[in-house]
C-alpha cells in the first residue's frame, strides 16, 4: 500500500446524537459521536480503539448507515452516500461483523440461510444451483465444513459462529468490512485463529477494514493504522507501531501503559500511568476537551475549547492543546 | 507448612448428559502472601477449581473426591457450618461481574456491614466504622456519602472496588479473585490491578488470581497455574511458564496473543476447539490439538513431572528421548519439589 493510494471511505464532521428520555417531557442529547473525521485508504485497516462508551461501535454503525447521521458527511469511493438509493448501492459494496457472535445470528435459521439472506437481499444470483454453490463456497474460504450447511447456530462454538457472521458479511463480495469487536468474545487460542482469517481474507479478497476493538494489541496486530477515540471525540490517529510507540495524547499514553503486556520482565519495569476517575457519562460530557478531567496535564484552556485533530508530526495527528508543553 | 493444600481434587457436574468432569485431578499448594495465578480458556476448570475450595458450586455440581486442607483443617466435607465461618471470613472472593454480584435492592453499606456483623462481635456502629474505613481504603470518594447509595449509581470500576472492600473487611488470609478485571475497561483494569498489588502489600494476604488474561498473569502473579480441560498442564513460577514453557499448550498460548515482537505477522494459533468434557479421552486432553502428539499421548495420560524445582509439566515429550530410549516413565517422577509443590 502507497501514500498515493485513494481513499476508499472519507467520514468527514460526522455527528451522531441520541435524544434519551431524563423526565416528564424533558430528554437530553447525548452525543455518541461528535465531529469525527477520518479517512480509509483502500485496502487499509484502520484500528479504531476506545473504552466502553467512547462511540467506537457506534462510528461503524452510523458509517453502515445503521444509524441516521445528525450531521456530516459520508464519501464512498468518491461518491457522497445521502438519497436511500445511495444506501442501497453503497449496502452492496460494505458489509459489517458484529460482536456478539450468540445474538448476531438468527436461531431460527440454518447456516446456509443465514449466509444466503444477503444474496437472496441483493438478488446477487441467477438460479438455486448458483445460490448454493456460493454459500458452500464461502463457507469454505472461512473454514466451516459444508456438510454443516443445514445446521443451526447453536450447533457451534462461539468461534465457529463467528466464521458464520464474517462469511454473511462477505456473501455480497464486499470492497469493505467494518468488524465491529469480532474477537472480543473469543477465547484466545480461537481468537488468533479468527484474527489470521482475516488476515488472509484481506489479501484474498482485496479488502479494507475498519477494525473496531478495545484489546490494544490486538489491534495493533492487525491495522496500519489507529485511531483512539475517548467520549465520542477522536483524539489521536497515526500508523500503528508509531502511536503504540509514541503516543503524544496523554489519554493515549495512558492507554497503552495499561495495557497488560504478556511478559513478566517488561510488566515489572512498566511504569503505569494509572488515570484517576472514572469516564464521565457523555450525557453530561465535561466542556472543552473531554479528556480534562482525568487528564494530569489539565490547564484552563483545556476547559475552554476542544482542541481540534491536527498534525503533529507526519501522519500522526493529535488533538491537544498542550501538546508541546507536555512533550 | 502451606496455608491451602488441594490434591487430587475431582468435581463434577452431574447433567441430564452424563457427568461433565470439570475438575480432573488437580493439585497444588498456596504459601500465605503469594500471588497464585491460574490461566487458562473458558471450560478449562480455572473457576471450578476455586468455587470447590469455597464449595460454593451450583447444585449439580460436587466435589467427587480429593482433599483441600486449609490452615491444618480439612474442608471437602467438613460441613456448611464450617463452610460458613471460613467464607467471606478467612477466605473471600470476588466475582468476574460486578454489575451482577452486589444486590441491587439493598444500599452499599447495608452489604458491607453485613459481612462484618456477621463474622466479628463489632457492634452495628463499630461495624459502620469499619465499613467506612475500607472504601476510604480502596480509594471510594466520600464514603460517608456513598455508604447509602445503591449499586446502580455506581460505575463499573467502583463496584469491582466495593466487592474488594467487601472481601477483605474482614482481613482474609486468601482473596479467591475470579476474572476481576474482565468486564472492566483498560484504564479501570490497571486501577484495580495497581488497587490489588497496593492492598495485597499492606495486608499481606494470598491471592488465587484466576483469568484467561496472560498480561494480567505476568503483572501480579509470583506462581502460575496451566489449566487445560480440567485438569493442569503446567506449573511453575511466572518467568518459568513465560520464558520456557514446556507444555504445548502453555507454547501455543504464548504463540497465540499478539505481542510487539510478532506484529505484522502471522499469528500461530492453536487449531481445533476445546474438547467435549462429556468424552474425554483416556490419554492427554490437548492431544486432538497437539502438533507434536505422540502414540503414547493418544494412549495415556501423562502425569506432572517436575522440570526444574521451579516448574512442572504434565507432557510426554518433555521425556520424549527417555521413552524413546525404553526408560519406565515412573523413574522419572519425584515426590516432592520446591515450595512444597506436589506430584501427582
Amino acid at each position: 500500500m502507497t501514500d498515493t493510494a485513494k481513499n476508499l471511505v472519507e467520514v468527514k464532521n460526522l455527528k451522531k446524537y441520541f435524544s434519551i428520555n431524563t423526565g416528564f417531557f424533558k430528554s437530553k442529547q447525548l452525543k455518541a459521536v461528535d465531529d469525527v473525521s477520518f479517512s480509509i485508504k483502500k485496502g487499509e485497516t484502520l484500528g479504531l480503539v476506545g473504552e466502553s462508551g467512547c462511540g467506537k461501535t457506534t462510528v461503524g454503525r452510523t458509517l453502515m448507515q445503521l444509524y441516521k447521521p445528525t450531521a456530516g458527511s459520508i464519501v464512498y469511493d468518491g461518491k457522497q452516500i445521502k438519497t436511500p438509493s445511495d444506501i442501497s448501492e453503497f449496502r452492496k459494496k460494505a458489509a459489517i461483523v458484529f460482536q456478539d457472535p450468540y445474538s448476531s445470528l438468527n436461531p431460527r435459521m440454518t447456516v446456509s440461510d443465514i449466509i444466503g439472506e444477503p444474496l437472496d437481499i441483493h438478488k446477487a444470483y441467477e438460479n438455486k444451483q448458483e445460490r448454493r454453490e456460493r454459500i458452500l463456497s464461502l463457507m469454505q474460504k472461512v473454514g466451516l465444513n459444508s456438510e454443516h450447511a443445514s445446521r443451526y447456530a447453536h450447533e457451534f462454538s462461539g468461534g465457529q459462529r463467528q466464521r458464520i457472521g464474517i462469511a454473511r458479511a462477505l456473501a455480497i463480495r464486499p470492497e469493505f468490512v467494518v468488524c465491529d469487536e469480532p474477537v472480543s468474545a473469543l477465547d484466545v487460542s480461537i481468537q488468533a485463529q479468527v484474527i489470521n482469517m482475516f488476515d488472509e481474507l484481506q489479501n484474498d479478497m482485496d479488502l479494507t477494514y475498519l477494525f473496531i476493538a478495545h484489546d490494544i494489541l490486538v489491534v495493533r496486530h492487525i491495522s496500519d493504522r489507529i485511531a483512539v477515540m475517548y467520549l465520542g471525540k477522536l483524539v489521536e490517529v497515526a500508523d500503528a507501531d508509531e502511536i503504540y510507540e509514541h503516543p503524544l495524547h496523554p489519554y493515549t499514553r495512558s492507554l497503552m501503559s495499561s495495557v497488560p503486556y504478556p511478559d513478566p520482565k517488561i510488566a515489572r519495569e512498566n511504569k503505569r500511568i494509572v488515570l484517576s476517575g472514572d469516564i464521565p457519562s457523555p450525557l453530561n460530557a465535561p466542556s472543552g476537551c473531554p479528556f480534562r478531567t482525568r487528564c494530569p496535564h489539565a490547564a484552563e484552556i483545556c476547559a475552554q475549547s476542544m482542541p481540534s485533530l491536527s498534525e503533529a508530526a507526519t501522519g500522526h495527528a493529535v488533538a491537544c492543546h498542550r501538546l508541546k508543553e507536555i512533550s | 507448612m502451606p496455608l491451602l493444600t488441594v490434591k487430587d481434587l475431582h468435581t463434577s457436574f452431574f447433567t441430564p448428559a452424563g457427568e461433565v468432569k470439570a475438575v480432573n485431578g488437580v493439585s497444588f499448594n498456596l504459601d500465605a502472601g503469594k500471588v497464585l495465578g491460574i490461566v487458562g480458556e473458558s471450560g478449562s476448570g480455572k473457576s471450578v477449581t476455586a468455587y470447590s475450595v469455597l464449595q460454593i458450586l451450583e447444585s449439580s455440581g460436587k466435589i467427587v473426591s480429593g482433599s483441600v486442607v486449609f490452615d491444618g483443617q480439612e474442608l471437602v466435607n467438613s460441613g456448611e457450618n464450617t463452610m460458613k465461618k471460613i467464607r467471606g471470613n478467612r477466605i473471600s472472593i470476588i466475582f468476574q461481574d460486578p454489575m451482577t454480584s452486589l444486590n441491587p435492592t439493598y444500599s452499599v453499606g447495608r452489604q458491607l456491614m453485613e459481612a462484618i456483623l456477621l463474622h466479628t462481635d463489632l457492634s452495628r456502629a463499630e461495624a459502620k466504622k469499619r465499613a467506612i474505613e475500607m472504601l476510604r481504603l480502596v480509594n471510594v470518594n466520600e464514603p460517608e456519602k456513598r455508604m447509602k447509595q445503591y449499586p446502580f449509581e455506581f460505575s463499573g470500576g467502583m463496584r469491582q472496588r466495593v466487592m474488594i472492600a467487601m472481601a477483605l473487611a474482614c482481613e482474609p488470609d486468601i482473596l479467591i479473585a475470579d476474572e476481576p478485571t474482565t468486564a472492566l475497561d483498560v484504564t479501570i483494569q490497571a486501577q484495580i490491578i495497581d488497587l490489588m498489588q497496593d492492598l495485597q502489600k499492606k495486608m499481606g494476604m494470598a491471592i488465587i488470581m484466576i483469568t484467561h488474561d496472560l498480561g494480567v498473569i505476568a503483572q501480579m502473579c509470583d506462581e502460575v497455574i496451566v489449566m487445560y480441560a480440567g485438569s493442569i498442564c503446567e506449573q511453575g513460577t511466572a518467568d518459568e511458564i513465560f520464558y520456557n514453557p514446556r507444555h504445548e499448550y502453555t507454547k501455543g498460548l504464548m504463540r497465540s496473543i499478539p505481542t510487539v515482537s510478532n506484529s505484522g505477522e502471522r499469528l500461530h494459533p492453536i487449531e481445533g476447539t476445546p474438547i467435549d468434557l462429556l468424552n474425554m479421552p483416556q490419554g492427554c486432553p490437548f492431544a486432538p490439538r497437539c502438533d507434536a502428539a505422540m502414540k503414547i499421548c493418544i494412549e495415556k495420560r501423562c502425569k506432572r513431572m517436575s522440570i526444574n524445582e521451579d516448574h512442572m509439566a504434565a507432557c510426554w515429550l518433555n521425556v520424549k528421548s527417555d521413552l524413546e530410549a525404553g526408560i519406565m516413565i515412573s523413574e522419572t517422577e519425584t515426590e516432592l519439589v520446591k515450595g512444597g509443590v506436589q506430584l501427582d
